[in-house]
């Protein structure tokens, strides 16, 4: 590291980020543990130091209409929450996808009640999936920092909300080093937001109006977009936002030293007997049980999935391809199935004729603790009962479940 | 024609051919309320009534520029749009919420008590047809007590109408005003009026709704009318804290000479199973509320 390195949380590593983007309109509600990102920001607006209007609204479910709207007129646009409060935004976060707004999120992982748990897991994010969101999972402070700032290039080039997810407490509370960005850089790199619509008076226009299922025809005849036209270029744009994010994380080492992977990242894969994958700081837990593994002579790797929607394809079909078997590890659980992580890897293996045995293990739910040694030694019991004939298994790790 | 017609600006931003019900209040009342906002000003609106009056993709009947939102989101949509106009130096800009009475009086209270508690710098417009009439009629806050809706079918709405003029009061907000489309040109004067205040200023307008009050279409301003000769309806604004009775309103309290609610009751399907008692409360209701602002306006 070099440069202006700093001592800091996860969640000032986020607000930084967001700084760094000189975001124009912050809107805010408490919770835990989201809520140091956005009080870190009051103070900079108060005191002078970022120029914003911030708008302490009553409620999650106003604060994604204030990004909304505020976006809609041109204004870059920032927020952080976490669990119930990403809930409670759920409309909303359809709303921003719908109307292809470049909003960006921090989403501090935190387990859903009833009942109540203000601890870490990532059911929340995890639950809004299907919303038309870009999500990006940190594995680190730095990350945070970064892919705020990326986040930011990637959303206003496809038109397309991001999330940028990290783990509650486990990352948003711990101390880490963190280089902060050149301010001048960062400008360099992210250009100005330009709306591809704007709300103005002198150019009437109805945003967001019905639309009916089929093509219409606007006032000079032009056959305009029905519902589910609308719909496949959003998908499209999830679709094309790969590549962007690619080349934006490629683009940003160049710039700042910093390569975080892209899609996803390896860790000693190359000669792997075993791949453990996993999302944001399990992940990065899963790093030091495949060392611990290999000092006990098992070949173990670990693949990072760094953004989870749109989902990739083809860097999981690629890190999985020559991979014995696969243990993924994850923060949530897609009731009456598996974890959503397990169900998406497999369909992207289905039909590729990569057909490694693929264990899942539900972990750490609502802050119970995770031990690097647990993973190592679970991946063990995997590998014992891969050994066996057992194919498919779902374990719910340090979990009573008899 | 009364001179006062002459004032109003001739510009039209409801174009005709609009999606609205045949005989719809909130259209003559809009009519008049965008004549008076003109140009400079940005609207944002739920789900409602004025969703369809606005049209379908990609043809609108509104010539002002519109961001359509969720139902209970209206007054934070506003919020967003004053933020984001402030953060690009646009601030000129008047921001109007509109919203029925649905999406004020249940679903949008949350948002609008917290856009005003802020004193964000909007004017928010409840039109007011007693009912969740976009969806065919079922009861709100808003809906009378003696009622029949889809979800009051047969004992008709046994709880009265909330004070939301009262509730909006209590956010200390410089102006509220009260109106009717019976009454064009007090609308007007209140919405020129609203335009130049700075902070929350809230407008509630009794639209009366030909289906959903079931009247036939041509009676939209005799109902209107009714409403405010009885004193159901009662034209006011409140500047400052400062109560002040306008229109047909003020001549009604000089001269103390309003009508029966009789007579507003039976000219509406709604009411053919209200009861006696019910009857009864409602005149009841209204004589309680006129002593009331009796009162204030002497103050």
């Amino acid at each position: 590291m070099s440069g202006n390195v700093q001592i800091m949380t996860g969640n000032s590593a986020a607000a930084y980020g967001a700084k760094l983007c000189k975001v124009q309109v912050i809107s805010a509600y408490p919770i835990t543990p989201s809520t140091s990102v956005t009080e870190t920001i009051a103070n900079w607006v108060e005191r002078g130091e970022l120029k914003a209007e911030y708008v302490r609204v009553e409620s999650e479910h106003s604060v994604m209409t204030v990004c909304v709207a505020a976006s809609t007129v041109g204004a870059r646009v920032f927020t952080s929450t976490s669990s119930h409060g990403l809930l409670y935004m759920h409309e909303q976060l359809h709303w921003a996808a719908g109307s292809r707004l470049p909003i960006v999120l921090c989403c501090v992982n935190r387990g859903v009640g009833a009942p109540w748990s203000i601890f870490n897991d990532q059911q929340d994010s995890i639950a809004q999936r299907d919303t038309g969101w870009i999500q990006i999972y940190c594995r680190d402070n730095q990350e945070i920092i970064d892919s705020v700032i990326q986040a930011y290039r990637i959303a206003e080039e496809v038109y397309c909300p991001v999330m940028v997810c990290y783990d509650g407490f486990v990352l948003s509370h711990t101390m880490m080093p963190v280089e902060i960005p050149d301010q001048e850089k960062v400008c360099d790199f992210l250009p100005p937001y330009k709306p591809h619509t704007i709300l103005d008076p002198e150019d009437p226009r109805n945003i967001n109006p019905v639309i009916f299922p089929w093509q219409r025809r606007d006032a000079e005849g032009v056959l305009r977009d029905g519902y589910m036209d609308m719909r496949f270029k959003l998908q499209h744009a999830l679709e094309q936002s790969h590549d962007v994010i690619v080349r934006t994380c490629r683009d940003y080492a160049g710039l700042f030293g910093r390569d975080h992977g892209g899609m996803l990242w390896g860790y000693r894969t190359d000669d792997a007997e075993v791949l453990i994958a996993g999302m944001g700081s399990i992940a990065t837990e899963a790093t030091m049980a495949a060392d611990l593994l290999r000092e006990a002579g098992i070949r173990a790797g670990v693949v990072g999935i760094r953004v989870y929607r749109p989902f990739p394809r083809e860097e999981v079909r690629d890190a999985f391809r020559n991979a014995p078997a696969v243990v993924v590890f994850e923060k949530n659980i897609s009731y009456g199935y598996e974890g959503a992580l397990c169900a998406d890897i497999k369909a992207a293996l289905y039909g590729t004729g990569i057909a490694a045995p693929i264990h899942n293990f539900i972990a750490g739910l609502g802050g119970r603790d995770v031990k690097a040694s647990e993973l190592a030694e679970a991946v063990r019991a995997s590998l014992a009962a891969i050994a066996g004939g057992k194919r498919e298994l779902q374990t719910w790790l340090n979990c009573v479940t008899e | 024609m009364p001179e006062k017609l002459f004032k109003v600006n001739s510009e039209e931003y409801v174009l005709p051919g609009n999606r609205a019900c045949q005989g719809c209040g909130l259209s003559l009342a809009y009519r008049y309320i965008l004549k008076a906002l003109r140009e400079n000003t940005i609207l944002t609106l739920p789900a409602s009534c004025l969703t369809v009056l606005h049209g379908l993709y990609p043809i609108t009947s509104v010539n002002m520029p519109c961001l359509n939102c969720t139902f209970a989101s209206t007054a934070a949509s506003a919020s967003g749009l004053v933020a984001g106009l402030a953060a690009m130096n646009r601030s000129d800009t008047t921001v109007v919420a509109i919203a029925g009475d649905g999406g004020t009086f249940d679903i949008g209270i949350q948002a609008l008590s917290g856009a005003a508690e802020r004193g964000t710098d909007f004017i928010y417009v409840c039109y007011d047809n007693e009912g969740y009439m976009n969806t065919g009629t079922q009861r709100s806050s808003a809906t009378p007590a003696g009622a029949l809706t889809t979800t009051t079918p047969v004992l008709t709405k046994q709880q009265g109408k909330k004070d939301m003029m009262k509730i909006m009061e209590g956010h200390d907000i410089p102006y509220l005003a009260t109106c009717s489309p019976a009454f064009p040109i007090d609308l007007y004067d209140k919405f020129v009026k609203a335009k130049r205040i700075k902070g929350t200023r809230y407008v509630q307008i009794a639209t009366p709704c030909p289906p959903g009050w079931v009247f036939p279409p041509k009676d939209t301003v005799k109902i209107g009318r009714l409403a405010v000769e009885t004193g159901i309806v009662v034209l006011y604004e409140i500047e400052n804290g400062k109560f002040r009775f306008t229109g047909r309103s003020k001549t009604l309290a000089e001269k103390g000479t309003r009508a029966p609610v009789i007579n507003f009751v039976e000219r509406q399907g709604r009411f053919k199973k209200m009861s006696m008692e019910q009857l009864g409360q409602l005149q009841k209701w209204v004589n309680n509320k006129w002593t009331e602002y009796l009162k204030r306006a002497e103050a």
